[in-house]
């Protein structure tokens, strides 16, 4: 028999990326008890990858930013698919939550005036990025982690526990939410130490479990990102917002093998990098599309001004948001003009000095050194797209960060909504920390709106979470999780990947379906203590869940527009702009709906130019805007 | 470009386990982490092992490749001889949980005994403002990824799980620097890493510095400044002799040279040996009694044992040859060796001593008494010096300073010598060096009191 923790909490987080430290620092500071679940260690989660910078119009470079320019740059960036409330809320708060973390500690990078410094990054009109060399990611993770332990150590002083209030269960997967009638009633998962199943009874569940990418052979994400938090919301009967938006970073590490997918920052781009074809041909000046040809430069001359005088001159087209680039990038290779190893290249070494180039980007200088044996002060990188982030998530309310389910949060990159079509760099960070506060604020309302009417987990409910968790033991002489997943991945990347097709995405459902019911005889061998391949099996369970939403809303969706392009319907589409498309749990499948995009009010319309709005909208939306008979 | 390679990983958990061997595929570009997934994708399913990013950015994949520490994520196949085993094991320091996986929770305890930043109370978001070059400092110590490779293989704490306690390691020292140089924090932290997290027991041996993946200057940048600023600040030396437990002794040794029972620790220990001759700690305690009551010559049979007993582990073997050259000089000092029966075995090891240290520094009071022994006496004070500069322990610094103060009135700089000797008694008055050393001195005509 198995051994059995339980747990009461006010509020469980699950995640202890920025999202989840920010919510429970939040619903701590709200004198919520708060429990913080992670998959691993303390301080490792995957925002620690982060590199560029946390976006936040502070204005401390240029002083013409504001939140208005902000929201306008992420409206466009996203394609105009995004929640406005969200990315309206997103530029006003981002500021302070930056701010808030130089007074836990964090030491962001500085301009001569003593602020915050901020980068350039593709897509946003001003330097905006705060950053800390290329680990603003790590800074982040260290400055909330230690932030918590500053909390503990109050509670250790006020109350002689440092866990009484605010408690972090590392190395612990939640594998189900339970519910008590609609609501949620807490969580149950295992510990990876000794297998000893963990239940939390708590009225209040926010999910900050981050993506999705390892579903993806090419990918820059962790083990991590299998979705949980995707199907955990899905199998809770919360839906899933445009899951066919996954972001293609335009460059990861092509070379060795072993490597392939691994980041390189946009910082490269943001500081000068160039990117170049086998030809030597600076290539990106003949993919600027319509809609950014007036903030593009034309010529290699302009878009090198710009880095000293962006008054004057134009960007230059390598930093256009990410999804154009990635596009440009497929097309050269496929056009027989990529660099050795199928990717092209981008160039740093011919553009700045060495010793500026180890100081700006010191984490790049190391890894391509210590992975690649390639020093790129003095030859250019090989790269090509990567799997890298995903836009869409579980479908929240903007400003409690509440799923459909009642007791249910979401925040993050697992949540959908905020980034629309394509999120700009140094998006997703500032996300982190203005959401997982509100899911912390919204999880701590809804918990007082309880009083003493608190939802209880059953025996039942136990016991069916723990038999889904243990079925991967009974599979005898079923098929490896490492073999599926392999198979998975590469069903993900051939067919469902940058560039989609009808009869590609089509076949992809149907090896998804048999995938799925080879996954349901896998089996494992082994104990629970610290075992591998159990832990995948139980994570395959999720990506095919999330992978099927992916491919169901992909195939659906007939336009191209960021994150999703259709060779088969390579135009963006008005009308499409207009939907959002959800999914929600099926039988054991998952079925899309169509739900009317919000509508952006008439206030933060008149930000755009009625001409660029015209690029993307119906003339019927644009009839609200003053002057709208034109 | 692919070939097979053979490994031997460590199987099993902290009660039992051993070394399995294996015969795997490698290919062109990859690292261990990489060959560790093929095994289990093909051949050893539930083999446990930590990571995440796979790019040298996360720390959790840390282990010991050939029983160096490393990040198995950043450790390329290519660096290996194909033909050549590649063992791989878990970090030692840290209990086992499974395979490679190990226990770190001794981190995670310790970070919550640092005290959080404290910025000014009246300072409002948005402005703080600091300059860049206040924030580098600060900024290098903050690249930590937590990997604790240097925690793994900081001797203080590697074998020595008595030392844990009162000792957080370079990870933590480098978080106090950190906050120490961070423009805005308003605590001591120089204090707090001498009182309450034993900066005092670091010897500088830099091997911390030399496993960093991230390239940390440990030693440099961190523990030396905060430890001279330790002594800047006129450090109040009752504190100072608190300091949990000085390196070239043992708790019960300790325990003995504060109140003088050394006879009775002596007794502790050879009871403890009867019982199980391998304990390691017990005969470090022996061979520092012995030593406290004068008997040099018994104190270094010990330490030889101690030698032979330090196994392949960088840091005990170290600590062990260490112990072991210093005793044999101070027997040869006390006239209970002569100097041409020794001087071979004190010459081989320091030499094996030297080779297992970056720099010169950590055996600068070894090499200071044993140029003092030669009557190389100009020699012996350049090395003392060197020895005292470095601030280590209560007992070596004393040590160090009898040293000094011999060579120092050796070539007739009396008043310094009894200055020397003068702060050693107060560190040590048992000390039986100094009896030598003051008989030395009042036959040079030096008051010694
Ligand atoms: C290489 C790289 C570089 C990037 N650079 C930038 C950048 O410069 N700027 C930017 O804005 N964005 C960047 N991003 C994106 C950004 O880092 C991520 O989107 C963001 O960190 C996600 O944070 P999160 O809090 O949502 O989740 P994460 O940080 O991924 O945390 C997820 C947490 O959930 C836990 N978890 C997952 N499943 C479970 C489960 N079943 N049970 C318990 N716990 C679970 C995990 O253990 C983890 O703690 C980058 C991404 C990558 C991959
Ligand atoms: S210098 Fe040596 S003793 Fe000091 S912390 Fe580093 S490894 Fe430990
Ligand atoms: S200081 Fe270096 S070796 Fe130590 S934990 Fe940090 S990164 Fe690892
Ligand atoms: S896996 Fe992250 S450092 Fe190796």
């Amino acid at each position: 028999m198995t051994e059995m923790e339980r747990h009461t909490y006010d509020v469980v987080v699950i995640g202890a990326g920025g999202a989840g430290l920010r919510a429970a620092i939040e619903a701590r500071l709200q004198g919520k008890r708060t429990a913080i679940v992670c998959k691993s260690l303390f301080g490792k989660a995957h925002t620690v990858m982060a590199e560029g910078g946390a976006a936040a119009a502070m204005g401390n470079v240029n002083p013409n930013d504001n939140w208005q320019v902000h929201f306008r740059d992420t409206m466009r960036g996203g394609k105009f698919l995004n929640h406005w409330r969200m990315a309206e809320l997103h530029a006003k708060e981002a500021p302070d939550r930056v701010w808030e973390l130089e007074t836990y500690g964090a030491l962001f990078d500085r301009t001569p005036d003593g602020k915050i410094s901020q980068r350039n990054f593709g897509g946003h009109e001003y330097p905006r990025l705060a950053h800390v060399g290329d680990r603003t990611g790590l800074e982040m993770i260290r400055t909330l982690q230690q932030k918590i332990v500053s909390l503990q150590q109050d509670d250790q002083r006020d109350l002689g526990d440092a866990e009484a209030r605010l408690k972090v269960f590392a190395e612990t997967t939640i594998t189900s939410l339970t519910k008590d009638g609609d609501r949620i009633s807490g969580a149950v998962g295992y510990t990876r130490e000794n297998g000893t199943f963990v239940v939390f009874e708590a009225p209040a569940v926010v999910l900050a479990t981050g993506g999705i990418g390892k579903s993806f052979k090419v990918t820059s994400n962790s083990w991590e990102y299998t979705g949980d938090g995707h199907a955990l919301a899905m199998k809770a009967g919360a839906t899933l917002l445009n899951m066919e938006f996954i972001q293609f970073h335009p460059t990861g590490m092509v070379w060795p093998p072993s490597v392939k997918g691994i980041l390189v920052t946009e910082s490269v781009r943001g500081d000068g990098g160039i990117l170049k074809n086998s030809e030597g041909k600076r290539f990106m000046f003949d993919y600027v599309p319509a809609v950014f040809r007036k903030q593009y430069a034309e010529t290699e001359q302009e878009a090198d001004g710009w880095y000293d005088d962006s008054q004057n001159n134009r960007r230059p087209p390598e930093l256009l948001p990410r999804d154009e680039v990635a596009r440009a990038i497929n097309s050269e290779v496929k056009a027989g003009r990529g660099s050795p190893s199928g990717g092209v290249f981008l160039d740093i070494a011919s553009r700045l000095p060495a010793d500026a180039i180890r100081k700006k980007l010191p984490s790049m200088y190391h890894q391509f050194k210590e992975l690649a044996d390639v020093d790129i002060t003095a030859e250019p990188m090989e790269v090509g797209p990567t799997c890298h982030y995903v836009m869409g998530g579980v479908e929240v309310d903007p400003d409690t960060a509440a799923a459909v389910v009642p007791g249910l949060f979401a925040a993050g990159e697992c949540s959908g909504g905020m980034h629309g079509s394509n999120r700009l760099g140094g998006n997703s960070l500032s996300d982190l920390l203005v959401f997982g506060r509100r899911a912390g604020v919204g999880a701590s309302d809804y918990v007082d709106s309880l009083g003493s009417a608190r939802p209880t987990v059953t025996d039942e409910d136990v016991q069916a979470a723990r038999r889904h968790a243990e079925a991967p033991f009974d599979g005898d002489g079923g098929e490896s999780p490492y073999a599926l997943h392999a198979e998975l991945q590469q069903t993900m990347n051939d067919l469902v990947g940058i560039i989609r097709k009808r009869e590609e995405m089509e076949e992809a459902l149907k090896r998804l379906e048999d995938l799925k019911a080879r996954a349901r005889r896998i089996s494992v061998v082994g104990d629970k203590i610290f075992n591998p391949g159990w832990h995948l099996a139980l994570d395959l369970s999720n990506m095919l869940i999330v992978s099927e939403c992916v491919a169901r809303s992909a195939l659906i969706r007939e336009e191209s527009r960021g994150g999703h392009t259709r060779d088969d319907f390579p135009a963006m589409s008005d009308e499409w702009r207009k939907v959002n498309l959800v999914c929600r749990p099926d039988g054991d499948g998952v079925a899309v709906e169509k739900k009317p995009l919000p509508v952006m009010p008439p206030e933060l319309l008149a930000l755009f130019d009625r001409d660029e709005l015209s690029k993307y909208m119906t003339e019927d939306e644009l009839a609200i805007l003053p002057g709208g008979d034109a | 470009m692919t070939y097979n390679a053979r490994f031997r990983i460590w199987r099993g958990d902290d009660a039992a386990g051993q070394l399995e061997d294996f015969t795997v595929e490698v290919n062109e570009g990859e690292v261990v982490l990489d060959i560790i997934h093929r095994l289990q994708a093909t051949q050893t399913p539930d083999l446990a092992v930590r990571w995440n990013c796979k790019a040298g950015k996360c720390g959790s994949c840390s282990a010991e490749v050939n029983g160096i520490p490393r990040l198995m994520c950043m450790t390329r196949m290519s660096t290996f001889p194909e033909a050549d085993v590649v063992t791989v094991t878990p970090l030692r320091t840290f209990p086992v949980v499974k395979d490679l996986v190990t226990d770190v929770s001794f981190n995670y305890e310790k970070a919550r005994e640092v005290p959080s930043f404290a910025p000014p109370a009246e300072l409002q978001l948005g402005e703080y403002r600091m300059q860049q070059v206040d924030v580098e400092r600060s900024q290098e110590f903050r690249k930590c990824i937590e990997c604790f490779l240097c925690q793994d293989t900081c001797h203080v704490v590697r074998d020595h799980e008595e030392n844990k306690p009162a000792f957080s390691g370079p990870r933590f020292f480098i978080r106090l620097a950190e906050l120490d140089m961070h423009p805005l924090d308003t605590k001591d932290r120089k204090r707090e890493a001498q009182a309450t997290h034993g900066l005092g027991m670091c010897n500088i041996t830099k091997c911390c510095t030399e496993v960093c993946p991230e390239h940390i200057k440990i030693t440099d940048n961190a523990i030396i400044p905060m430890k001279e600023r330790v002594v800047d600040t006129r450090y109040d030396p009752l504190i100072w002799l608190g300091s949990k437990i000085p390196r070239r002794s043992s708790t019960a040794a300790d325990k003995a040279l504060g109140s003088g029972q050394n006879a009775q620790a002596e007794q502790h220990a050879r009871t403890r040996l009867r019982e199980k001759p391998s304990d390691r700690t017990a005969r470090r305690a022996l061979a520092d009694a012995l030593r406290a009551q004068g008997q040099f010559a018994a104190a270094a049979e010990q330490t030889r044992v101690l030698v032979e007993q330090a196994g392949r582990g960088r840091g005990a073997r170290l600590d062990a040859l260490s112990a072991h050259a210093f005793a044999l000089l101070t027997a040869v000092e006390a006239g209970q060796l002569t100097l041409d029966r020794v001087e071979d075995e004190v010459s081989t090891t320091v030499q094996d001593a030297q080779r297992l240290v970056s720099t010169g520094t950590v055996l600068s009071g070894t090499h200071a008494l044993h140029h003092l022994v030669h009557g190389r006496l100009a020699e012996a004070v350049s090395h003392a010096r060197e020895a005292i500069a470095w601030d280590r322990d209560r007992v070596a610094r004393a040590d160090d300073l009898v040293t000094l103060s011999e060579a120092l009135a050796g070539l007739g700089e009396d008043a310094e010598a009894a200055s020397a000797l003068r702060e050693s008694r107060s560190l040590w008055p048992t000390n039986p060096r100094l009896q030598a050393a003051s008989v030395n001195l009042r036959s040079l005509g030096v008051a010694s009191s």
